[in-house]
């Protein structure tokens, strides 16, 4: 599949961006941060941003974006339909929090309502976008139980880094939040190295044969092609990436997005002198961001979609 | 609505004979000729006379080696929408633009709530959706819904454009929802299939397979080309070839 900037902008951005909301709504409920006016806004301000900007860029993969009001009707049946309706909720209890944390307005007992609410309505639309992926049958490397749950760990792991660099700023040494980090860190590893091994060792069950009807009569080879040069359906379905290629950049992600934060997630939680630990913070931020950017470039570029079998043969 | 119906009245679909069919183009010419100017007009194309010329089409023809050796052939293989009886394009649409119609059973898209997102061609196995680069909206295979209903049409052009245009009557349309119409009596006798079955869509589309080669491969005619041998029964002059052959060929 064509990885496209827009969607792994919009998948990575609001996928980080719904994870430190759903920190911070979890750190308020719990009474684990001060109810610091300025880190409320700061927090709860590159959340929603975060998001906001992922939404937007994700309307840059339309064809008709001044459209995208009508997105929210199909809920009875479409991911994208509830993805959106979810996106836009949630920005209800997440204001709401953030009034009452930031400007005071509202009693204790709210705030924690909005920020269970916003918890569960960040997690319900980062569920929702791993559900699109997953739900096609088309596209064997994606109909994988295992890819909605990592698109819910990864957006946790990159929103608790996040978060953790936000209260080593803020001076707070805050070892809860490295330590639920670490535990989405090596969780989504985990899941991650799995769905890996789970996607190479699977049988290519679907065929040149099978797609053409034509298996009874022996093997089935292109021998002239519809067009000449590559249609939509080839420039969005048939993007390869050289298997040698994807080997590497698979361990740079894992280094990058899972090793390295991992490693700077223990450190943080000795006795660091303030700027070593914004420092370190920052370090981890960084190099989670660029390990998830490329783990979100191969879980498109490693995807082979069925009907590129009627362009190549083989099996998909 | 991109939830289904739970049955359609009639079943409209098309018959591909890929015995007969004899990889003209001409359905996917005419195809792209009338859909420029109906439904779904319009059809753009992106860089015509530039190096990279392409555009959105709503049926391809594939040419296919099949078998091996002497028994190899070429099958000719269109390709178009198959007006799924269950296709998720439609269920995973967001805005209701894609449906399937409860009374014929074809699949279309509204270009006017159409946001071009694209996800419904993910969804499809066939490659049957195309997205118009200028248009900004996805195009397929509408069964000609401006021809087969339009009564200012003389009735034997109230078809789709792709099988008026067959040359060799490779393309049959009807509705195979009936038992009794002719397509349908027409998959029954030559083993009609469905493609890919296994992802679940419930094609309406049927193909009808290549019938057995009746000339036969070409073994006997090398036979008989190859180099004398000396046998006993062969009379003097065979011999002396045969012995010349062997002697000359040290």
């Amino acid at each position: 599949m064509n990885p496209a900037y827009s969607v792994i902008i919009f998948t990575t951005a609001s996928g980080a961006g719904y994870g430190l909301l759903i920190g911070l709504a979890g750190a308020v409920a719990l009474g684990l941060v001060p109810r610091d006016p300025a880190l409320g806004f700061v927090g709860l301000g590159l959340a929603l941003t975060l998001v906001t900007i992922g939404l937007l860029t994700s309307t840059f993969h339309l064809g008709r974006p001044e459209r995208t009001w009508r997105a929210v009707s199909q809920w009875r049946s479409s991911w994208l339909s509830r993805e959106g309706i979810a996106a836009l909720v949630t920005y209800l209890p997440a204001g709401a929090l953030g009034l009452g944390w930031v400007f005071g307005e509202i009693v204790p007992g709210q705030i924690a309502v909005a920020a269970v609410l916003s918890m569960l309505c960040a997690l319900a639309t980062i569920w929702c976008t791993g559900m699109i992926y997953s739900s096609l049958p088309t596209i064997r490397a994606w109909h994988q139980p295992l890819v909605a749950p990592i698109y819910l760990v990864l957006a946790l792991a990159t929103g608790g880094v996040l978060l953790t660099g936000l209260l080593a700023a803020f001076g707070n040494p805050a070892r809860w939040a490295a330590a639920a980090s670490l535990l989405a860190l090596a969780a989504g590893w985990v899941m991650k190295s799995r769905y890996w091994s789970s996607i190479d060792a699977a049988r290519k069950s679907y065929t040149a044969e099978a797609a053409t009807g034509l298996g009874s009569l022996g093997t089935v080879r292109p021998l002239d092609p519809p067009h000449t040069q590559p249609n939509f359906v080839m420039r969005e379905m048939g993007f390869q990436v050289a298997r040698r290629h994807a080997e590497k950049l698979r361990r740079i992600s894992n280094v990058l997005l899972f090793a390295l934060p991992l490693a700077a997630g223990l450190l943080l939680s000795l006795d660091l002198p303030g700027f070593g630990r914004i420092a370190l913070a920052a370090l981890s931020v960084l190099s989670a961001t660029a390990g998830v950017l490329i783990e979100r470039w191969l879980f498109f570029a490693e995807a082979e979609h069925v009907v590129m079998l009627y362009y190549r043969g083989g099996a998909a | 609505m991109t939830s289904l119906p739970e049955r359609t009245e009639k079943k409209l679909g098309l018959v591909i004979d890929l015995d007969t069919c004899v990889g003209c183009h001409a359905c996917a010419t005419s195809c792209k000729e009338w859909n420029a100017g109906g439904y779904s007009a319009p059809l753009t194309d992106q860089d015509p006379q530039g190096s990279d010329p392409h555009g959105a089409w709503l049926n391809r023809i594939h040419s296919y080696e099949v078998g091996e050796g002497p028994e190899s052939r070429t099958v000719h293989f269109p390709r178009s929408c198959l007006h799924c009886e269950t296709p998720a394009c439609v269920t995973v649409c967001p805005t209701g633009a894609s449906y399937k119609r409860a009374s014929d059973g074809i699949v279309l898209v509204n270009p006017d709530t159409c946001i071009g997102c694209k996800l419904c061609s993910w969804a499809c196995p066939y490659g049957a959706r195309e997205y118009d680069y200028d248009d900004g909206v996805m195009k397929k295979c509408t069964l000609c819904i401006d021809r087969i209903y339009n009564e200012t049409f003389a009735p034997e052009d109230r078809i789709p454009a792709c099988v008026r245009a067959c040359p060799t009557g490779a393309r049959h349309f009807g509705d195979l929802g009936d038992p009794d119409s002719a397509v349908s009596r027409l998959v029954r006798e030559r083993e009609g299939f469905d493609l890919l079955p296994e992802i679940g869509y419930r094609p309406v589309n049927k193909y009808l397979p290549p019938r057995p080669r009746r000339d036969r491969a070409a073994e006997p005619v090398l036979a008989a080309m190859e180099p004398p041998s000396a046998r006993s029964s062969d009379s003097l002059v065979d011999r002396f070839f045969s012995w010349a052959d062997k002697t000359l060929a040290r």
